[in-house]
């Protein structure tokens, strides 16, 4: 029949039975697991599998070794990451990016949720949703392709400073170190904006019109409406993203900097993520960089904690995790 | 219920001006970049190396498509997207669906352990190295398989299907077991037709994925001929910026390279672009199940 009989598993039956009767109902779900199976070994094959390899951080693995051959080395790997000029450096450069992108990529969804929602005119409406949500689907090997050309000293970028008067002489900016940080920034928020005013409006569309309604007889204006009922009411989903981000800190956008890093901006440009793909991939230095992933996704996971603990406090003692 | 702005007193209507023309600037900002891709693109080199155009090239030409195309490399590589990103959209929506409907039977045996090991991987994962050392033992580098097999899965995916299966009323699979129905055949038969919507949203947005993925190329492949689109127009970028960093090239080179980035860059795109109005009406109206109107 459709469904098998679970007896309440009460812990006076011996333990044998309680057994046999597990397998007798796995045999009879047998077609249920044998769909569910191959998820299983998917996920130890592809996902357990390398949990298992971060082993190699305390070994010494080399190209010759196997997983079980390398030998241990204990925490020498992370011991050398301390005195790394170069991970140091990689990490400035994240951390800078990241507070950039929290700073201002954070709050300019906000606003433009707000103002899209403000928006009466339907159709005016869907044209800015469907123009802000376009950018998103492009991959980053095409924006930064098209960043390379709209940044080029005979492309869009400066002519529309020279247009404005605003410089006398094109330049490359992507050759210049000192702006990769706003350039990673700025074309990351006109990338995502858009797309990240989605959750935004789906949760300003659920909030109760009588609100409104009340507030306006009581003489509130739309700016006063805003502050009063639409942000409070977004309060938890803001919280939500904010720990998000905080505990992504240490990520970086690997095909973002893969594709806009060249040998003049390097050293603003290398993040963690790259670092590890250059130590690893291109050097070969299999323990280390897998050390310097593991270590900085430990700081990552401490970071959530800590952004989830000082949210709930600010969220009257509320997870929204 | 509309909050007729439009006839508010004067406060609110200098804040519909202002806000109808803040958002009409951020559209520009993003058009106009965008305009100006396409057309450069289609830009002669002459006026490529000149630059300086806005909205208008100063001289039209298909010469740099034209250079593109004589490639033969090109159509191998967007066969190589078209079928990883096909096949791969196919496997991993019919995987997911599988394990999905099986984790949707609250009375499944060993359900509890399933879903604590599919939440654990939503959350921990081995990183770069590890999963690279794990694809090399697997025989999977330079294999047209590394985009599919490893793709296959997705605990996310799994957890939305589930949460959309449980809402087809038990009254249908349990007349179709009566019948003599078994679990495949109403899987097969009653699910997945009623789960169209949420397995479209996900298949959408897995394609996108997989269209525009460029790190399993960049990690795991280095035979040139199972190259995609993506990974054709990195090596275009990364050419055309050794050469003018270098300067060896005269400036005649260097725009026809700067051509043939541009062009690749739109042809790279275009699917996208053609699929983008589906993709609108399921991101809008399938995976916020209409969260998301006015």
């Amino acid at each position: 029949m459709a469904k098998p009989i679970v007896l309440p598993s009460s812990g006076k039956r011996p333990m044998g039975e309680r057994v046999k009767e597990f397998f007798a109902d796995f045999w009879r779900q047998r077609e249920l697991q044998t769909m569910v199976l191959p998820g299983i070994i998917f996920m130890i094959i592809f996902c357990y599998i390398p949990i298992y390899g971060l082993t190699i951080a305390f070994k010494n693995y080399t190209v010759i070794d196997t997983l079980s051959s390398a030998p241990w080395v204990g925490f020498d790997n992370f011991k050398i990451i301390w005195s790394d000029k170069y991970f140091w450096d990689a990490v400035v450069n994240t951390l800078g990016i990241s507070f950039l992108k929290l700073g201002i990529g954070f709050v300019i969804p906000i606003i433009l949720a707000i103002m899209i929602y403000e928006v009466s005119l339907t159709r005016f409406k869907k044209f800015v949703q469907t123009i802000s949500y376009m950018p998103h689907f492009l991959s980053w090997i095409v924006l930064g392709g098209m960043l390379i050309n709209w940044f080029s000293t005979t492309g869009l970028f400066n002519q529309i400073l020279l247009d404005l008067g605003l410089i006398s002489k094109p330049s490359n900016i992507l050759l210049d170190p000192s702006k990769y940080w706003w350039i990673a920034t700025l074309s990351d928020i006109w990338k995502e904006a858009g797309w990240g005013t989605i959750l935004y409006l789906a949760i300003m569309s659920k909030i109760d019109p009588t609100f409104y309604e009340a507030a306006k007889i009581d003489g509130a204006g739309r700016l006063r409406q805003i502050w009063n009922i639409t942000l409070p009411n977004m309060k938890p989903i803001i919280s939500l993203n904010l720990i998000l981000t905080v505990s992504g800190l240490f990520g970086s956008n690997l095909d973002q900097t893969l594709v806009l890093m060249n040998t003049q901006n390097r050293e603003k440009a290398e993040v963690i993520n790259s670092y590890v793909y250059r130590m690893g991939m291109t050097q070969g230095d299999f323990s280390y960089a897998t050390a310097v992933g593991l270590g900085v996704s430990i700081v990552s996971v401490i970071l959530l904690v800590i952004a989830n603990k000082v949210t709930t406090k600010l969220n009257d003692n509320q997870s929204v995790l | 219920m509309n909050r007729k702005a439009i006839k508010g007193d004067l406060d609110s209507r200098i804040f519909n001006a202002f806000n109808i023309a803040v958002l009409l600037i951020v559209s520009l900002v993003i058009m106009i970049p965008l305009w100006n891709v396409i057309i450069s693109s289609l830009s002669s080199g002459r006026a490529l190396a000149e630059g300086g155009f806005i909205f208008w090239s100063k001289e039209f030409s298909l010469e740099n498509y034209r250079a593109v195309f004589r490639d033969s490399s090109i159509w191998q590589a967007f066969f190589i997207s078209v079928s990883k990103t096909t096949l791969g959209v196919i496997t991993h929506v019919f995987f997911c669906a599988m394990v999905g409907y099986a984790l949707s039977k609250k009375h499944l045996r060993g359900r509890k352990l399933y879903v604590v090991m599919g939440v654990i991987t939503m959350f921990f994962s081995g990183g770069m190295i590890p999963t690279y050392l794990l694809i090399k033992s697997l025989g999977l580098l330079n294999s047209f398989w590394v985009y599919i097999i490893p793709a296959l899965f997705s605990y996310y995916d799994v957890v939305i299907l589930m949460n959309f299966f449980r809402n087809v009323p038990d009254a249908l699979e349990e007349s179709a077991k009566i019948d003599g129905a078994g679990e495949w055949r109403v899987f097969l038969k009653i699910f997945i037709p009623l789960s169209m919507p949420a397995m479209a949203t996900i298949a959408l947005f897995n394609g996108v994925g997989q269209w525009n993925d460029f790190m399993t190329t960049k990690l795991y492949i280095t035979d040139q001929a199972l190259y995609p689109l993506q990974m054709k127009l990195y090596e275009v970028i990364v050419q055309s910026q050794t050469q003018s960093m270098q300067n060896i090239g005269s400036v005649m080179i260097e725009t026809t390279t700067k051509g043939v980035q541009l062009a690749t860059i739109v042809i790279t795109t275009l699917p996208i672009v053609l699929m983008y109005p589906l993709l609108q009406r399921y991101f809008i109206s399938g995976m916020m199940l209409g969260a998301v109107k006015e």
